[in-house]
């Protein structure tokens, strides 16, 4: 694998060493203090057009654990703002030797248009509504990690399906990986077609959440109800939040996720974010785990 | 000069004529159609085995000049239109600045004459600089020249305004050339809603974004009696609301572009930003509804819409990217190939759409091979199979998602006036 631009064409057998690598690092590498220096001497770009503090963070200290010098391009501070079109930057970067290029972009694809340019690999951090490849990586290492399988596992996504590139990413991976995702959502934030994917999708949360071994909320942006799509945040919540009683209808042992940052009372509500369920911050420990195992497996010295 | 065609399928739909006969071009007229025919100082084109048609009408083409010409201008554009089999153009008004004045319609169709490879016609615009406020000088731009108006590019965003348009425009016998577009339901889309936008992550353009300015302006030319004809139609729901305006009696014409009877939006898979366009592509249901609308007669014509566009235009992120395609070298081929090959229509029906009927639509003197008539003629072998490549086109623009494919129909000599303006080099 020379890229990382999506789930939608990665078979399960890449997945699982993705994320057989990742459980390797956290083994290893986070929890172990083994110093692990597979990036050596490799420089790590990371080129975020959206702001995202979390997740180029995370990024940034994958990059460092495993010996990386890595850099950081806030693209809205620089040249790119200035009529330099995105070809043009990721080639002046390439041409610094960059080893990977991590990118985050409002515009779906723009990670495959750079990825035509550059010698660099290139790591898709989030592109427009498409995908967002390392977090649906570390949501299924999350939820290997709970539930040992994701082969037959049910897995709920409720929210914004149809802005999200978290959702688009789950499904592909879950799907490619043997999981049953079910989805929910007002009818207004589901894409066109969405059964063509091959997921079912209902307007009532409770029917999608039943049974279900793990329950992930979508992140809501809070400008969407300004633009018609919901009437209010209340009436979001009361329809389409995760609660408590809601989280009943789900499997005993049901996990709970969520890819952050959380709207509080709109997504979920506050008692479960912080309940025995929650598995909110495991993911972002795996999170850079996932991003140590793509980092090597792309650019490390012994691949 | 004389011109003597020999041997060559004549099909000249207006005249009901399909069959080998010879043609004789005098004094930029034809002079004679028939068998066997001779003239002793005559240069001889022989088209055994070739199709030998009126020139091609394409009703929708951007040259974009006067300002843009760094995409085209009126020489590589007519230099391609010759290539494809075209000898009368209508340019769209969407240039820099916008042809809303009756000097700059001059200025159009001077250039066109002084290159004087093909006839170059203009739209004029519907509204003073395409903002949909007042109404442009359509009188003068009428006595100028222009064959229709437009705003194209845009839509006309006042049904008001549309209104008078359609009204005022009936004076002067001159159509209304209306590009339909909801520009609150495109709300920011890049491709077709449906399956492939849900799966490229693309913003989505609702079908119902056209069929809802479709049916505003068919039902306001109903009522004031207007002269409506609709550019580039891409939907089913479009093509029913034209098909049922047609049967009570409306007086309006239609057409539709070859990438919407060749291509689906699964044409826009790995971010293609060669398959973006506006209206864009949809997905099968709306190809066999464009098919069955030229069929039976509901879509009159064919029209391109070649839209050139610089390839830093083209070679950026999707949404970013500018809408449009080059048409003008590739119409022929894909009506023959996906058309004609295919049994949907005759020959001489295809040359209806691409010649005889938007003709018609600006009352323009052409698409006959009679005797007495301008003799533009299109000389193309309907069988031989060619692969396109967009780095042979003349057009400057090479933003055209048929690169690589292989089609039928292929031109091989183009006459404007009488004269050989575009003869296939054999390699
Ligand atoms: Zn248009």
């Amino acid at each position: 694998m020379k890229h990382l631009l999506g789930l939608k064409n990665v078979s399960a057998t890449e997945i699982q060493e993705i994320l057989d690598e990742a459980f390797r690092m956290k083994r290893e590498v986070l929890e172990g203090s083994k110093k692990d220096n597979c990036l050596s001497g490799k420089s790590v770009i990371t080129l975020f057009f959206e702001n995202s503090t979390r997740t180029r963070l995370s990024f940034e200290l994958a990059s460092k654990y495993l010996g990386a010098t890595a850099a950081n391009i806030a693209a809205s501070g620089s040249s790119v703002a200035k009529g330099e079109t995105l070809i043009d930057t990721a080639k002046t970067i390439d041409q610094m030797a960059a080893d990977a290029i991590i990118i985050r972009h409002s515009s779906s694809g723009a990670p495959h248009l750079i990825a035509e340019y550059t010698n660099a690999s290139i790591i898709n951090a989030g592109d427009g509504m498409n995908e967002h490849p390392t977090q649906a990586l570390l949501d299924m290492m999350t939820m290997q990690e709970k539930k040992g399988s994701l082969k037959g596992l049910r897995v709920a996504i409720v929210g914004d399906v149809k802005h999200s590139r978290v959702a688009r990413s789950n499904i592909y991976g879950l799907k490619a990986m043997g999981a049953d995702v079910v989805l929910a959502g007002p009818s207004t934030l589901m894409p066109a077609e969405l059964e063509r994917l091959g997921v079912p999708a209902y307007y009532d949360v409770e029917k999608a959440i039943q049974g279900a071994d793990v329950v992930m909320g979508l992140r809501i942006q809070l400008e969407r109800q300004k633009k018609g799509l919901f009437p209010s945040v209340r009436e979001y919540h009361k329809y389409f939040g995760v609660n408590e009683a809601r989280m009943q209808l789900a499997a005993p042992d049901a996990i709970l996720m969520h890819p952050g940052p959380v709207n509080r009372g709109v997504e979920l509500s506050a008692d479960i974010i912080d309940g025995d369920r929650s598995v909110i911050g495991e993911q972002v420990t795996n999170g850079v785990c996932v991003r140590m195992a793509v980092l090597n497996l792309l650019a490390g010295n012994k691949k | 000069m004389r011109l003597l065609i020999k041997n060559g399928r004549v099909v000249d739909p207006q005249n009901g004529i399909d069959e080998i006969q010879d043609l004789l071009i005098d004094g930029g007229v034809v002079q004679s159609v028939g068998k066997n025919l001779d003239a002793a100082d005559a240069e001889i084109i022989d088209a055994t085995g070739k199709i030998v048609a009126p020139g091609l009408v394409d009703l929708h083409v951007h040259f974009r000049e006067p300002g843009l010409e760094y995409k085209e201008d009126i020489e590589t554009g007519s230099r391609a239109a010759a290539k494809g089999g075209v000898t009368t153009v209508v340019c769209m008004p969407n240039t820099s600045p916008v042809i809303d004045n009756a000097p700059l319609v001059q200025y159009v169709m001077n250039r066109g004459k002084e290159v004087g490879l093909i006839n170059v016609l203009t739209c004029g615009c519907i509204s003073k600089e395409q903002k949909s406020g007042e109404l442009a000088e359509i009188g003068e731009l009428k006595a100028a020249g222009a064959v229709g108006i437009s705003d194209d590019g845009r839509p006309v965003l006042s049904s008001s305004l549309m209104r008078k348009a359609l009204e005022y425009a009936k004076m002067f016998e001159i159509p209304v050339l209306s590009h339909c577009e909801d520009l609150e339901l495109v709300d920011g889309g890049s491709m077709n809603e449906g399956y492939m936008s849900t799966y490229l992550g693309l913003r989505g353009i609702p079908k119902a974004a056209e069929s809802v300015a479709v049916t505003r302006d068919i039902l306001i030319a109903e009522e004031v009696d207007g002269r409506l004809h609709i550019c580039h139609v891409s939907t089913k729901n479009a093509i029913e609301a034209i098909r049922a305006a047609k049967k009570r009696g409306v007086k309006l014409t239609a057409e539709t572009a070859p990438h919407y009877f060749s291509l689906t939006d699964k044409a826009c898979d790995g971010f293609n930003t060669n398959a973006k366009m506006n209206p864009p592509l949809r997905d099968e249901e709306d190809v066999k509804a464009v098919i069955e609308g030229l069929m039976d007669g509901t879509l009159d014509a064919i029209a391109t819409d070649h839209a050139p566009h610089h390839r830093d235009e083209k070679e950026l992120e999707f949404d970013l990217a500018s809408n449009g395609i080059v048409g003008l070298e590739t119409s022929l081929g894909l009506g023959v190939t996906y058309l004609v090959k295919t049994g949907k229509l005759t020959m001489s029906q295809l040359i209806e759409k691409m010649s005889v009927n938007p003709a018609k639509i600006i009352n323009f003197d052409r698409g006959s091979l009679a005797v007495g008539k301008v003799a533009d003629v299109v000389i193309f072998d309907p069988d031989k199979e060619y692969q396109v490549c967009v780095d042979t086109f003349a057009s400057k623009g090479k933003n055209s998602p048929y690169d690589g494919f292989n089609l039928y129909g292929q031109v091989e000599t183009t006459i404007t006036a009488g004269k050989i303006v575009y003869q296939r080099n054999e390699k």
